[in-house]
């Protein structure tokens, strides 16, 4: 294209005004549709919950104001209790996938023939539908047909019937929890791993240092980004456990494995008959928790933002 | 490179190292392996209690032709293409756009907006559904696959704008001052100039989306009640429920339901896994 500046100087003090509008508006209109959406379907919703968990209410009929009554029925809850202490338990073990995911990832940061397919097979268990994990970890449990209790067998030990047993019932959902979420870590320490500067390993080589210390002093603080983001990952899939719980033991036995996500769907949508506001009022709790992560994460954002601009 | 590149290592650990790999490969995906070989497992197995060996009888054709015809799986699976593909495309298309505006235009309520799309990304699903279902109902989408749609597409916006906004951020301004000068309209520009160079982003969002909302499962059952609009992954589950021990056929489904994203991801390997280590590589 060819501007000269004679046509910039003959249409300029009529096109300068429009397109400077133009360029205050055009953003507005670039953002309108997605913010539109999103405050309908998440902002909005999120004040609309805290604003039910205030009230009795079954979904359909009337809605009855009882300001903190939820909140107070909550502190005498035992099932409360038990899914918030489950939750605690998912939150903590969860938190392997992260040194298991490094783990694994160090082990294939090779680059021998076929590598590429093993690494992307690792990484398979993410990519499949958690009620596909449940389910076959539900059968690997089975206290009849189930491989642990072959494998029980052929030992000569006893196996629990571990989703039946309300003392092993949340440690074997989870285990089935860190499959997937250990491929998760591990290929964002691969990623990690890759950007790690060669010159200051082979630099700390030079100077003896290797294995575990290697690890430690040079290669870890360059992963912090990665571990970083597995942390938040991490934490988040671990308060969002519902599928798992769900597909697995339905809470049971006797609630045991409930954690707050399945508890709130279960007192809001229950067969017992609708309980929306305390429902909500669950929701608000595992929010409040969540949100402790969510600043963390946004405020490191921020941070690194200003940084780059 | 670290740990040291087994190529320099004696040939001993060389070789240990190549064999390791298998193993460690058949131990990780025993689960799916044992799925697989279950879902061309016969009947008679079963009844014999042999659940976990290598089949006695192979019934391939036979179950994966029982799930197709003695349940619904092919309308969840129809289903699940029905939610997914609107969802991808609709999601994708308004990040696009939002994610250009944060990128590109200053202006004061930038950050905060920005901030807003991606705290938005990480709240519990707990705390949307109770209004979520109600604005569904209330709109009379609720059972049908449009209420999904529209909720996943509002959703997953969230984190495609953050995706989108930082892949746009890392392309050179000069580019859009350039067309600028040249007297091109903000709209041109970000349809001629910009979008060309967003194929990559919108690649990898779209595997990744197409994934996380193939998978969904709590709002499939939060907004859906009935067969004719249930995805794949609530429908397994009820199948499940139904078929306590017929494993084969059970297991069947889950690979049935479990092939649409796994061939996504072989298809597009390198845009999903950009994707999803977006951030983690930057400091």
């Amino acid at each position: 294209m060819t501007t000269t500046t004679a046509d910039i100087a003959t249409t300029d003090w009529r096109a300068q005004p429009r397109r400077r509008l133009s360029r205050r508006v055009a953003p507005a209109l670039f953002l309108a549709p997605a913010l539109l959406m999103f405050l309908v379907y998440v902002i909005a919703p999120i004040f609309a919950s805290m604003r039910i968990s205030l009230y009795d209410w079954d979904g359909v009929g009337k809605m009855t104001f009882v300001g903190l009554g939820n909140y107070r029925e909550l502190l005498g809850d035992d099932a409360f209790y038990t899914s918030l202490k489950n939750n605690v338990l998912w939150l903590v073990l969860y938190m392997l996938a992260v040194p298991a995911g490094l783990a694994v990832a160090l082990y294939l940061n090779q680059s021998v023939r076929g590598i590429r397919l093993v690494k992307s097979l690792f990484f398979f268990p993410f990519v499949i539908s958690q009620v596909v994990v449940g389910v076959v970890f539900g059968w690997f449990y089975d206290p009849q047909f189930g491989i642990l209790h072959s494998i029980g067998k052929l030992l000569g030990v006893a196996t629990p019937a571990v989703l039946a047993d309300e003392r092993y019932v949340t440690y074997g959902i989870i285990a089935a929890g860190l499959w997937p979420q250990t491929a998760y870590c591990m290929i964002l320490y691969l990623t990690g791993l890759n950007n790690v500067s060669p010159d200051q390993v082979e630099a700390a080589r030079i100077d003896g240092a290797k294995g575990l210390r290697m690890l430690r002093h040079v290669v870890l603080p360059q992963l912090g980004p990665a571990t970083f983001i597995a942390v938040v990952v991490t934490v988040i899939g671990a308060l969002r456990s519902f599928d798992l719980v769900s597909t697995m033991t339905h809470g049971g036995p006797y609630g045991s494995s409930r954690v707050l996500a399945f508890y709130m769907y279960e007192e809001a949508l229950s067969e017992y008959g609708y309980r929306m506001g305390y429902g909500a009022a669950i929701a608000v709790v595992l929010f409040a928790i969540m949100m402790v992560y969510i600043s963390i994460f946004v405020v490191r954002m921020i941070r690194q933002d200003r940084g780059k601009r | 490179m670290f740990p040291r590149p087994i190529a320099k290592a004696r040939p001993a650990v060389r070789v240990a190292y190549k064999a390791s790999l298998p193993v460690a490969l058949l131990v990780w995906l025993l689960p799916l392996v044992a799925v697989a070989l279950t879902s061309i497992r016969g009947a008679g197995d079963l009844a014999r209690g042999n659940y976990w060996g290598w089949p006695g009888e192979f019934d391939l054709v036979q179950n994966y032709r029982a799930v197709f015809v003695t349940s619904p799986i092919g309308l969840f699976i129809l289903n699940s293409f029905r939610i997914t593909v609107p969802v991808v495309a609709a999601s994708v298309a308004l990040a696009c756009m939002a994610g250009y505006a944060l990128a590109v235009y200053r202006f004061r309520a930038n950050s905060w907006l920005f901030f807003l799309f991606v705290g938005g990304n990480f709240v519990p699903f707990q705390i949307l559904m109770v209004p979520v279902r109600d604005l569904t109902l209330r709109l009379g989408l609720y059972d049908t696959t449009l209420g999904l749609i529209l909720f996943h597409s509002a959703f997953q916006t969230g984190f495609c704008t953050l995706f989108m906004r930082n892949f746009i951020s890392s392309l050179p301004h000069e580019l859009i001052e350039a067309a600028r000068v040249e007297g091109v309209g903000e709209w041109s520009i970000f349809l001629r100039v910009v979008m060309p160079l967003m194929r990559p982003a919108i690649a990898a969002l779209s595997v990744l989306i197409f994934t996380f909302v193939w998978n969904d499962y709590f709002w499939a059952l939060v907004l859906i009640q009935g067969n004719h609009a249930m995805p794949v992954t609530a429908g397994l589950n009820a199948l499940n429920g139904e078929w306590v021990s017929a494993w084969n056929l059970v297991s069947a489904g889950a690979i049935v339901a479990a092939m649409p994203p796994v061939a996504m991801f072989f298809l597009m390997q390198k845009h999903f896994i950009a994707g999803l280590t977006l951030g983690a590589t930057k400091g």
